[in-house]
């Protein structure tokens, strides 16, 4: 049976894949944030994951407003990336794991969740940042990898406590899917920031900081916020929570946090980095 | 019937379905500055490119005066604004100052005052 072995939250800020493909990593101003990331890729380097299940948000790359699903998720063998309008650089296809993808759609669908199936999607930088920081030196393409998407730019989007059902849900279907698997889960995106508005640059740390703790101990805790709430404490992108919600809701139960780092600004962004391990 | 209009936050527009109906065109053009042909073609005839995608004349007007925040009331959404920000260089900072009345650098010193730069969080 597959395992789902950890979750990861990473930010997914275009400047960070802008400092990689710099090497800016020792800059001063990056020093601190890319500090978590070695010992990550050590962990997943010994426990070698086969499958990474990606929580992300497209900003409109893919999914422009004529058509934009709320929750989809990627069957594809395989996904391009492509330009963005504003530089970052494209990066090599990622591969797929269609059985899988098609194994979660078939339970969704029959546990009430009905999210949009994609059998040819472009992933933006929600979904190539995160893997870029994990495997670099496109090591990501040693791993097959299923994107699913949340709504994160026009509301109404779907609330945290919703997010967090889909993620109890997925996880669910990985569990009973017959392939000895190992699954590895990330949650991108966030913490705190507000690109738009007189309000820009609006920060939170404490909020941040007790997000990360709850996501640890009582991840329940922030099904009470509406979107709202969100953006009222955190700022109008606090919303990207949806997708730690979702990578918190596939591990369930109790979890050891092995690794944290929370470093505050990152351009705009508060940036929160965890490693959760299932216990038992 | 159920409430959806969300309540008023000060400095934010909600890009809800009442906005994006607003903005759906400036929007469409916005994101065709994911491909270079359109970013040229914009370029090359910034008018002729906006009438292609039927703005409406206010919304021509913002793009003009390059005013993200009035860009933003009509409809504008942030991810598609960010590829039109692209064309001219500008990036998060540049644009967060340019909402917030403030320089690049004034912007920047605000972000870190809230992080980094805060005394109490070391």
């Amino acid at each position: 049976m597959a395992k789902i072995i950890g979750g990861i939250t990473t930010s997914h800020i275009p400047a960070i894949g802008v400092a990689m493909d710099k090497g800016l990593e020792n800059d001063p101003y990056y020093r601190d944030l890319f500090a978590i990331y070695p010992p990550i890729r050590q962990w997943l380097n010994d426990e070698k994951p086969d499958i990474a299940v990606l929580f992300y948000n497209d900003h409109g790359l893919e999914m422009f407003l004529d058509k934009k699903p709320t929750f989809a998720i990627g069957c594809a063998p395989e996904y391009q990336n492509a330009d963005e309008g504003w530089g970052i650089k494209p990066i090599p296809p990622v591969t797929g794991e269609t059985e899988l993808s098609w194994h979660i759609v078939n339970h969704l669908i029959e546990h009430d969740f009905d999210p949009t199936v994609c059998q040819e999607i472009k992933v933006d930088h929600g979904a190539t940042v995160p893997l870029t920081l994990l495997w670099p030196n496109f090591a990501y393409q040693g791993i097959k990898v299923i994107p699913i998407s949340i709504n994160c730019e026009r509301h109404p989007m779907p609330k945290p406590s919703r997010s967090y059902a889909l993620g109890l849900a997925i996880g669910d279907a990985i569990r009973c899917w017959e392939r000895d698997a190992k699954v590895v889960v990330l949650g991108t995106g966030g913490l705190s920031h507000q690109l738009d508005g007189q309000r820009a640059g609006i920060l939170n740390a404490e909020f941040d900081n007790y997000c990360m703790d709850k996501l640890v101990s009582d991840p329940e805790a922030l099904c009470v916020y509406s979107n709202l709430d969100l953006i009222e404490k955190g700022g109008a992108q606090m919303v990207e929570l949806a997708m730690w919600m979702a990578m918190r809701g596939c591990i369930k139960g109790e979890v050891e946090e092995r690794l944290r780092n929370y470093v505050s600004p990152i351009s705009n962004t508060a940036v929160g980095v965890q490693l959760l391990i299932p216990k038992a | 019937m159920t409430e959806y209009k969300m309540k008023n936050v000060e400095g934010t527009i909600h890009f809800d379905g009442e906005m994006a109906t607003k903005g759906f065109r400036f929007n469409k053009m916005c994101y065709s500055f994911n491909n270079e042909e359109g970013r040229q073609a914009f370029r090359d005839d910034p008018e002729a490119y906006m009438e292609q995608y039927r703005l409406s004349e206010e919304q021509k007007q913002a793009v003009r005066d390059k005013d993200i925040i009035r860009m933003l009331e009509l409809g504008g959404s942030i991810y598609y604004m960010a590829k039109f920000a692209g064309i001219f260089g500008w990036n998060m900072q540049v644009i967060g100052g340019m909402q917030s009345g403030r320089t690049t650098e004034e912007f920047k010193a605000y972000l870190d005052s809230q992080g980094r730069g805060k005394k109490s969080n070391g």
